[in-house]
């Protein structure tokens, strides 16, 4: 077998195995779909009310940023899963075995793909009941916004690949991941537009990845003015990923059980 | 027990096993040499050198933080030592740890299983990551599981299983690829004493025929059931080698220890209980300890020669040689327990 055919076989096998574990785990599988619903209806119904969006109705305005924000967390299985997979020593023996050195990873995070596309279809279908409209997009745009969205939770797959491997426990990972980037998000357009923000913030909320992201999907969902964002979303992604892979695989080849 | 002796070989699912060396020759399939490994202060192997001969099993003693693990880990590639060098089954663990990969076999301690696949899933994604086509995963598979007395549990998901079984499991998992050489990282710490038994049984049944075998353990009792040989490390030094019994003999074997009623009697009771053994016993912090070969009969023999002498008994024990004792025989202190594990001390190091 040809090392790329072994790492394909050996990636699939792994993936395979993540998502056996779903419909075993019906709790993770509803803490994975409730989250985001209770997202969409607490800032809809609770915030929604105070919250200015000059042109929009605020729950056209709220889904792309919702969607971006939940895609983002969706990777966040593969950080938990990771440092209970480091903890009862399945990484060692992965270690042991003659396969690829990044099957592990990339199992992980291409079955969060497909995570993120049940959450998406959960998202929608709550969106349009919550009276989410696309506005002027085409089939093009609509598709080009889901791709983008799926393509950043691949890229923050790999952040959290990262941060489960530093972790030594799921515990420890939640910690990092809640504290560390879940901030991030609120610092940005997701949730509210930039401009509502006192200055400091408002800067470092415009330069937020989140923000050049939920924009970006806003300019294709809802017409908003494109600018650069999609394309800059696009770098963005890429660059995530190109930064976080290497390093997730380096620390996974040299990890020890704790 | 017919198809045990394919262990070590190549077997029909396992089409490149060649060892690189022949079992049952005078080939060391593990030689290591002057391994040294720290994280940050801690010296967890100081110039550790050992070997294990093909087809036998080495235990490697001591307590925890001796460095057992660190050592295990650097011969199943997963850590790279400081300093010295080791060869597996004729291969480097650093130059050729790729290659190695497909020779060894790893079980221990965490029983690394999936505990949200079944039994037989494990199983099959462990055949699968060794590269056998699809169906020859799952006929090895059924066979482990059935050798392995885990047919009944094998569509359950291991989370299920109890310690044993899963340390089972485990082992089975090892095996999936027929290794010529099995690394055992404390493979019953952790088990009640029937889980113990049954796997050592296991061991014992499994490991037979051509495999190489490297056993970690803190208890004498396992290194000496399982071992051919026996290394005995302490903070990251080897301080003695041999045979079972030949550390026991340096730990004076197993004794009879008397309590007496009446200390002055001591002189009579080393008389009368030096007829029946073979070395001098003698009398120290208040215990007549008297070294036996046996322990069939001797126990009922010296209480009739001390009751004879007219000596008065208050307390009689037959006492077997423990770790503790090998330790207070070979370095002078007691094998005291490291505050933190090995493992916790690579991570502050890392």
């Amino acid at each position: 077998m040809s090392s790329l055919a072994m790492s394909a076989s050996d990636t699939l096998v792994l993936a395979r195995r993540n998502l056996a574990r779903i419909p075993r785990q019906p709790d993770l599988l509803i803490a994975y779909t409730i989250q985001p619903v209770m997202f969409v209806l607490l800032f809809v119904y609770v915030f929604g009310g105070a919250i200015q969006t000059p042109g929009f109705d605020y729950v056209d305005f709220l889904m792309p940023g919702i969607i971006v924000q939940s895609i983002a967390f969706g990777g966040f299985v593969t950080a938990l899963g990771l440092a209970e997979d480091v903890k009862k020593g399945l990484i060692d023996r992965f270690r042991s075995l003659p396969m690829s050195r990044a099957a592990v990873l990339l199992g992980r995070t291409i079955s969060d793909v497909a995570l993120n596309c049940l959450s998406l279809v959960v998202l929608f279908a709550v969106g349009f009941l919550a009276g989410f409209n696309f506005i002027d997009a085409s089939v093009v745009e609509i598709v080009a916004g889901i791709a983008l969205c799926l393509f950043l939770g691949y890229a923050f797959s790999w952040i959290f690949a990262l941060i489960g491997l530093f972790s030594s426990s799921p515990e420890t990972a939640n910690a990092i991941g809640f504290t560390l980037i879940f901030p991030l998000t609120f610092a940005s357009s997701v949730f509210v537009p930039v401009e509502s923000m006192p200055d400091g913030l408002r800067q470092f909320a415009e330069v937020n990845p989140f923000t050049t992201i939920s924009d970006a999907v806003r300019s294709l969902w809802l017409g908003t003015p494109a600018h650069t964002d999609v394309w800059m979303a696009f770098v963005w992604c890429t660059a995530l990923t190109v930064i976080f892979a290497p390093l997730a695989v380096a620390r996974y080849r040299t990890v020890a059980a704790k | 027990m017919a198809g045990e002796s394919r262990f070590g070989r190549a077997g029909p699912a396992a089409p490149s096993t060649s060892t690189g060396f022949e079992p049952g020759t005078d080939h060391d399939a593990i030689v290591v040499e002057g391994l040294e490994k720290s994280y940050g202060s801690l010296h967890a192997l100081c110039g550790v050198s050992f070997s294990a001969r093909a087809g036998t099993v080495l235990g490697l003693l001591g307590p925890n933080g001796a460095g057992k693990t660190t050592a295990v880990r650097i011969l199943a590639t997963l850590l790279a030592p400081d300093a010295g060098t080791a060869r597996v089954a004729g291969l480097d663990v650093v130059r050729d740890a790729a290659a190695l990969r497909a020779k060894i076999g790893l079980a221990g301690q965490y029983a690394a299983v999936d505990e949200n696949l079944t039994g037989f899933e494990n199983l099959e994604m462990v055949g699968r990551l060794y590269h056998l086509p699809r169906a020859d995963a799952r006929v090895r598979a059924n066979e482990l599981l059935e050798r392995f007395d885990l047919v009944e549990a094998a569509k359950r998901p291991a989370k299920t299983y109890s310690g044993g079984m899963r340390r089972r499991l485990d082992l089975a998992a090892a095996l999936v690829f027929r290794p010529p050489v099995l690394y055992l990282d404390e493979p019953t710490t952790g088990l009640d004493p029937v889980g113990r038994l049954s796997m050592w049984e296991t061991i014992e049944a499994r490991t037979a025929a051509g495999t190489t075998v490297l056993l970690t353990t803190q208890y004498l009792d396992e290194a000496d059931r399982l071992a051919d040989r026996i290394v005995v490390i302490d903070h990251g030094s080897v301080i003695a080698e041999g045979t079972s019994d030949e550390l026991k003999d340096r730990v004076g074997g197993e004794r009879i220890e008397v309590r007496l009623e009446d200390e002055a009697d001591a002189a009579q009771a080393i008389v009368a209980l030096g007829e029946m053994t073979h070395e001098r016993p003698t009398f120290e912090d208040h215990v007549v300890r008297a070294p036996v070969r046996t322990r069939s009969g001797v126990m009922a023999e010296a209480v009739r020669r001390l009751d004879a002498a007219g000596v008065g008994i208050d307390d009689i024990a037959m006492r077997r040689p423990t770790l503790d004792d090998v330790f207070i025989a070979l370095t002078g202190h007691a094998a005291e327990e490291e505050p933190a594990e090995e493992q916790e001390n690579e991570e502050m190091a890392a």
